[in-house]
C-alpha cells in the first residue's frame, strides 16, 4: 500500500510500485484529463507537476513520489497561472482534438511559473517536448504570451 | 480520406426525409429524419443515457436548451461547433442555448453523398451545409406556428429571434416554452432557407464549443471511457503482418498481479496475436511484456524498403495502365528535357490518441464505445465478427484524439479485434466490458500507412521553356482495392486515390499511367490522401519548369492554368499579394517558394518563405490564399490550415518514415518515427477568399501544398531539386 498526495488530497494505492503515476491516476483513481500518448517520455501528453516542476508521469513510478505532491490538469483551475493558462487557452480558441492539450497546458504553466515573459525561443524550448499532431503550436504560442500578460 | 461523390450536387433532402420523432426524455421538440423502410421507431436502438429518439438531430427542451446531433465524428476538425452554428443560425437561436453531441451509429446519420455513416473527404460541411441548414429552418418554422396559435394571430405577425418567438401585441415566448407546443404543429410542407446576407452565424469567427472542457481536462475521448469492473486489453500482434502464433506461454504473464487472462486471437490480415487483460493498462502491458510467443512467419510475404524502392524504380521505366492519354512524341525530339523520380515512404498517421476500443459483449447484444470515422462498416464488423445482427449492436461515438484516417478503415482492423478479445474473454466464462487500448509502438508499427510511392516523370519543353510533352508514371499500393469502395474509385484499373491531383489545373498535354503494386503492408487514406505525393510532383515539376523557362513561377503557374481555374487563381493571387511575394525584400539567405494545389474541391495556395541554418532546411513563414467557398467558421479554417501546414511540414522532416526489413517495422515510437513540435512551427497567416458559393471543406486541403512550395523554396537557395519526401538533401 503507497500513498500519494494528489491535488491535495492523499490516496492509498494498492498496486504494483512500479505503475506508473500516468495509470495509477487514469486507471485507479478516474482522474483521466492526463493523457496517454507515447508511454516514453516522448510526447508530454502526460505531464503532470510534481512539487511544481513538470514530469513525464508515463515513465515515473508511484514509488517515486511518495510524500511528494502530485498536481494534474483537473486541478489547474485553483493555480493563479494554469487559471489564467485556461482562459488564453479558451480566448485564443487553441484545442483542436484537444487530447494533447492537458500536457501542453502543464508544461506551459511550469515555464510561466520560472519565466514570467517568456518569449517565442523561450516557448519553443520549453514545449518542445510537447507533440501536438492538430498543429496548435501558433495558437499555443499566442495563448501563452496571452496569459503571462494576464498575470503581469 | 477521399471517396468518390455518388453524384455531384448535394441533393436537397425532401421534404418526406424530415420527421418529428418522439420518445424525448423531458419533453420538447425533436426533429429528426426518416429511415427509408422502417416505421417510426421501428429500428430504434436506443443508445444508453441518450435522450435521443436514435434519429434526432434536434432537440429543444421545455429548460430553453438545444442540443443538436452532430452526424460525423469530432475528431479536431470542428465539426461539433460548425455543424451547431448552421442549424443555430437557420432557428435563431442564441448561441448560449446550444450544444451538441456526437450521434451513434444510425441510418439517419449517414453522410447524405457517401451514403454511410462516416467522417472522411473533407466532407462534412460540404455534404451537411444544406441538411442542417433545413432542419434548423423546420424547427423555426414550428416554433413560430406554435406561437401564433397560442397568441392567436397569423403566423406572418410573428417572427424568431436569439431563441425567442415575438408577436405582434409584445407577445414574446422563449423556445423552451415553446417547445412542447411545437412538437404538435405539423411539420412544415415548405421552408424558406435565409438569405446568406442574414447570416448570424455562418461566416463569422465563432469560438469552438469545447475548447473549455479541452483545456481543464475534463473532454472525455474514447479511452477515457469505463465502465464499472471495465478490464483493459493489450494485443501482442504478429511483428510481420498476417503472421501467426506458433505457440507461446502465459506463465509469466499470468504472474502478474492484475492480469486476469490472456488468450490467443485472431488477428488482422489472417493472423493471430495474444491478448492479455487485466485490471488495467499497466498490467496489461506488463504481461504482454512478459509473454514468451514463437511466431510462425513462414508463409507471409516480408517486405524489405530498400528493396521495394528499387522494384518500384524499375517499374517506373514501364509504361503502366493508363489513366490518362496524351500524345508525348515530342519528347523524342524536344530541345530541353526534365527527367525526375521522386520517391514517398510509408507514413503512419500517429493521432495522439492511440487506437482503443470499449466493447461490452453480451449473449444477443454488443454495445460499443469508439471514436470512429466509419461507423456503418465498423457496426457492420462487429456484428460479423460477434455472429449478431446489425441492429443487435450499438455504437456510441466518442470523441477522439485525432485521426488522419486511421479510425476510417474498411477492415475496421482495431475494432474486429477487440470483439475476439471480448469473445475470448466471454469464453472464458467472465464478463463484463473490455477496453482494448493501442501502445504507441502498436500505432506505429500496427500497418495501415499512407502508401509509399515512386512516380517517374518525362517532360520535352521547347526553348522557351514552355512543356511540349509529358510522360508520367507512379507506381505504388491501392488504398482501396479489395474494400468496398473498389468499385468507385478505381477506374480503368487505376484507383483514383492515387493519381488524384495530377494534372489539374494545368494545361499540359500529360500521359499518365500507373502499376498496382501488391505488397504486405497495409495501405490506407492519410489525410489527403493522393495528394500527399501528387502535390509535391506536380507542383515542384512546374516550378522547374518556370526555372528553365526563365518565368517568374507564379507567372509561370498563371499562365499555365485553364480558363476554369478562376478559384486557383484567386487563391495564388491572394497568398502572393499578402506575403509580398515580389515586393517584399527577404533576408539574406531567404526564399520564397510557391505553390497552389486543389483537394477535396478546396483550393489552398501557399507563399512560403525558408532558409537553410547550418545546411538543414528551416521553415519561416507561410501565407495562405485559401479558397472554400462560403468559409462557414473561418476561425476553424485558420485552425485546420495551420494544423494541415505542421502535418504537412512534418513529412518534410528527417525520419517521417515508415520503412520495413524483412517485413518488420523498422520505427517504434517518437524518438525514431518523426513528427514537427513546436520549435518547426512557422508563422502562418490565412487568408480566405469571400464567396457565397456552397462550402467546400477544409479539413484536408491544407497540406499538400505545404511541402513542396517549402522544397521550391529551398530549391531557389541550393539550385538542387528536392525528389523526396523527407527532404533529402544529399540525393537532390
Ligand atoms: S505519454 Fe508520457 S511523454 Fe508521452
Ligand atoms: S490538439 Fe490534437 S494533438 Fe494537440
Amino acid at each position: 500500500m503507497l500513498t500519494l498526495n494528489i491535488n491535495g488530497q492523499d490516496k492509498q494505492f494498492d498496486i504494483d510500485p512500479s505503475t506508473p503515476i500516468l495509470w495509477a491516476l487514469r486507471d485507479n483513481l478516474n482522474l483521466t484529463g492526463t493523457k496517454f500518448g507515447c508511454g516514453a517520455a516522448l510526447c508530454g501528453a502526460c505531464t503532470v507537476h510534481i512539487n511544481g516542476l513538470p514530469v513525464r508521469s508515463c515513465v515515473t513510478p508511484i514509488s517515486a513520489a511518495v510524500g511528494q505532491h502530485i498536481t494534474t490538469i483537473e486541478a489547474m483551475g485553483d493555480d493563479r497561472i494554469g487559471k489564467a493558462l485556461q482562459a488564453a487557452w479558451v480566448r485564443h480558441d487553441v484545442p483542436q482534438c484537444g487530447y494533447c492539450q492537458s500536457g501542453q497546458i502543464m508544461s506551459a504553466a511550469a515555464l510561466l511559473k520560472t519565466n514570467k515573459k517568456p518569449n517565442d525561443a523561450d516557448i519553443d524550448s520549453a514545449m518542445s517536448g510537447n507533440i501536438c499532431r492538430c498543429g496548435t503550436y501558433q495558437r499555443i504560442r499566442e495563448a501563452i504570451k496571452d496569459a503571462a500578460a494576464t498575470l503581469a | 480520406m477521399y471517396i468518390k461523390q455518388r453524384n455531384h450536387s448535394t441533393p436537397a433532402l425532401s421534404r418526406r426525409d424530415f420527421l418529428k420523432t418522439g420518445s424525448a426524455i423531458g419533453g420538447g421538440l425533436v426533429i429528426g429524419f426518416f429511415i427509408p423502410g422502417a416505421t417510426r421507431f421501428a429500428n430504434a436502438e436506443p443508445a444508453p443515457n441518450a435522450p435521443f429518439a436514435p434519429n434526432a438531430f434536434l432537440h429543444i427542451t421545455p429548460d430553453n436548451k438545444v442540443t443538436v446531433q452532430i452526424n460525423r465524428l469530432e475528431f479536431g476538425q470542428g465539426v461539433h461547433t460548425s455543424l451547431t452554428m448552421i442549424i443555430a443560425d437557420e432557428l435563431d437561436a442564441d448561441w448560449s442555448q446550444m450544444s451538441a453531441q456526437l450521434a451513434p451509429a444510425g441510418d439517419a446519420y449517414k453522410d447524405p453523398v457517401f451514403g454511410i455513416q462516416m467522417t472522411g473527404g473533407s466532407g462534412t460541411i460540404n455534404h451537411s451545409f444544406t441538411q442542417y441548414r433545413e432542419i434548423g429552418a423546420r424547427a423555426r418554422a414550428m416554433l413560430i406556428a406554435a406561437a401564433a396559435d397560442r397568441w392567436n394571430v397569423p403566423h406572418e405577425q410573428c417572427h424568431a429571434a436569439k431563441g425567442v418567438v415575438l408577436g405582434p401585441h409584445g407577445h414574446k415566448a422563449t423556445y423552451g416554452e415553446l417547445a412542447d407546443a411545437a412538437m404538435a404543429q405539423p411539420l412544415p410542407q415548405k421552408i424558406a432557407l435565409k438569405n446568406p446576407k442574414d447570416f448570424r452565424f455562418i461566416g463569422k469567427p465563432m469560438p469552438r464549443l469545447d475548447s473549455r472542457d479541452k483545456s481543464n481536462g475534463k473532454q472525455p475521448f474514447g479511452i477515457d471511457f469505463a465502465l464499472p469492473g471495465m478490464k483493459v486489453a493489450v494485443i501482442a500482434h504478429p511483428p510481420v503482418f498476417g503472421g501467426k502464433v506458433a505457440q507461446y506461454d502465459a506463465a509469466k504473464a499470468l504472474d502478474i498481479k492484475g492480469v486476469a487472462g490472456v488468450f490467443q486471437i485472431p488477428t488482422d490480415r489472417g493472423g493471430s496475436g495474444v491478448a492479455v487483460v487485466a485490471d488495467g493498462f499497466w498490467p496489461a502491458k506488463q504481461g504482454r511484456d512478459a509473454l514468451a510467443i514463437d511466431w510462425d512467419t513462414a508463409n507471409v510475404e516480408k517486405v524489405t524498403s530498400a528493396d521495394q524502392l528499387a522494384q518500384y524504380k524499375a517499374l517506373a521505366r514501364q509504361t503502366g495502365t493508363v489513366a490518362r492519354d496524351a500524345d508525348v512524341s515530342a519528347l523524342a525530339t524536344a530541345p530541353k528535357k526534365i527527367v525526375a523520380e521522386y520517391s514517398f515512404p510509408y507514413l503512419a498517421h500517429t493521432p495522439m490518441e492511440t487506437l482503443n476500443c470499449v466493447i461490452d459483449l453480451q449473449q444477443d447484444h454488443c454495445t460499443l464505445w469508439v471514436g470512429s470515422q466509419f461507423q456503418t462498416f465498423d457496426r457492420a464488423a462487429v456484428a460479423a465478427t460477434a455472429g449478431l445482427k446489425p441492429e443487435q449492436v450499438t455504437l456510441n461515438t466518442l470523441m477522439a484524439g485525432g485521426g488522419f484516417g486511421r479510425r476510417a478503415v474498411p477492415t475496421s482492423d482495431y475494432i474486429v479485434e477487440a470483439v475476439h478479445v471480448a469473445k475470448a474473454y466471454r469464453a472464458s466464462g467472465k464478463t463484463g466490458a473490455v477496453k482494448v487500448i493501442w501502445s504507441r509502438e502498436d500505432d506505429i508499427r500496427g500497418g495501415y500507412y499512407r502508401p509509399s510511392h515512386v512516380h517517374r516523370a518525362e517532360i520535352g519543353l521547347d526553348d522557351q521553356g514552355q512543356i511540349l510533352a509529358w510522360n508520367h508514371v507512379i507506381v505504388g499500393q491501392s488504398i482501396t482495392q479489395g474494400t468496398p469502395f473498389a468499385s468507385v474509385m478505381i477506374k480503368n484499373g487505376v484507383d483514383n486515390t492515387m493519381i488524384e491531383g495530377m494534372g489539374e489545373p494545368y494545361e499540359v498535354p500529360l500521359k499518365l499511367s500507373a502499376h498496382t503494386v501488391t505488397a504486405n503492408v497495409p495501405v490506407l487514406w492519410w489525410r489527403s490522401v493522393g495528394s500527399t505525393h501528387t502535390a509535391f510532383v506536380m507542383e515542384t515539376l512546374i516550378d522547374e519548369a518556370a526555372t528553365l523557362a526563365g518565368v517568374d513561377p507564379v507567372v509561370y503557374r498563371q499562365k499555365l492554368m485553364g480558363p476554369k481555374s478562376q478559384r486557383h487563381q484567386a487563391a495564388l493571387k491572394m497568398a502572393v499579394e499578402k506575403s509580398g511575394y515580389g515586393t517584399r525584400k527577404l533576408p539574406k539567405g531567404h526564399a520564397f517558394g510557391v505553390a497552389v494545389h486543389e483537394s477535396f474541391k478546396s483550393v489552398v495556395a501557399y507563399v512560403v518563405e525558408a532558409s537553410l541554418e547550418k545546411g538543414v532546411p528551416k521553415l519561416h513563414k507561410v501565407t495562405a490564399g485559401i479558397h472554400c467557398n462560403l468559409a462557414v467558421n473561418p476561425l476553424t479554417i485558420e485552425a485546420q490550415v495551420q494544423g494541415a501546414i505542421l502535418m504537412g511540414l512534418g513529412t518534410t522532416l528527417p525520419g517521417a518514415a515508415i520503412t520495413l526489413k524483412d517485413g518488420v517495422v523498422e520505427q517504434h515510437n517518437f524518438s525514431d518515427y518523426t513528427v514537427a513540435r513546436m520549435p518547426d512551427m512557422p508563422r502562418v497567416e490565412v487568408h480566405i477568399i469571400p464567396s457565397a458559393d456552397p462550402p467546400t471543406g477544409m479539413g484536408e486541403p491544407g497540406l499538400p501544398p505545404l511541402a513542396p512550395a517549402f522544397a521550391n523554396a529551398i530549391a531557389k537557395l541550393t539550385g538542387k531539386r528536392l525528389r523526396s519526401l523527407p527532404f533529402n538533401l544529399e540525393n537532390a
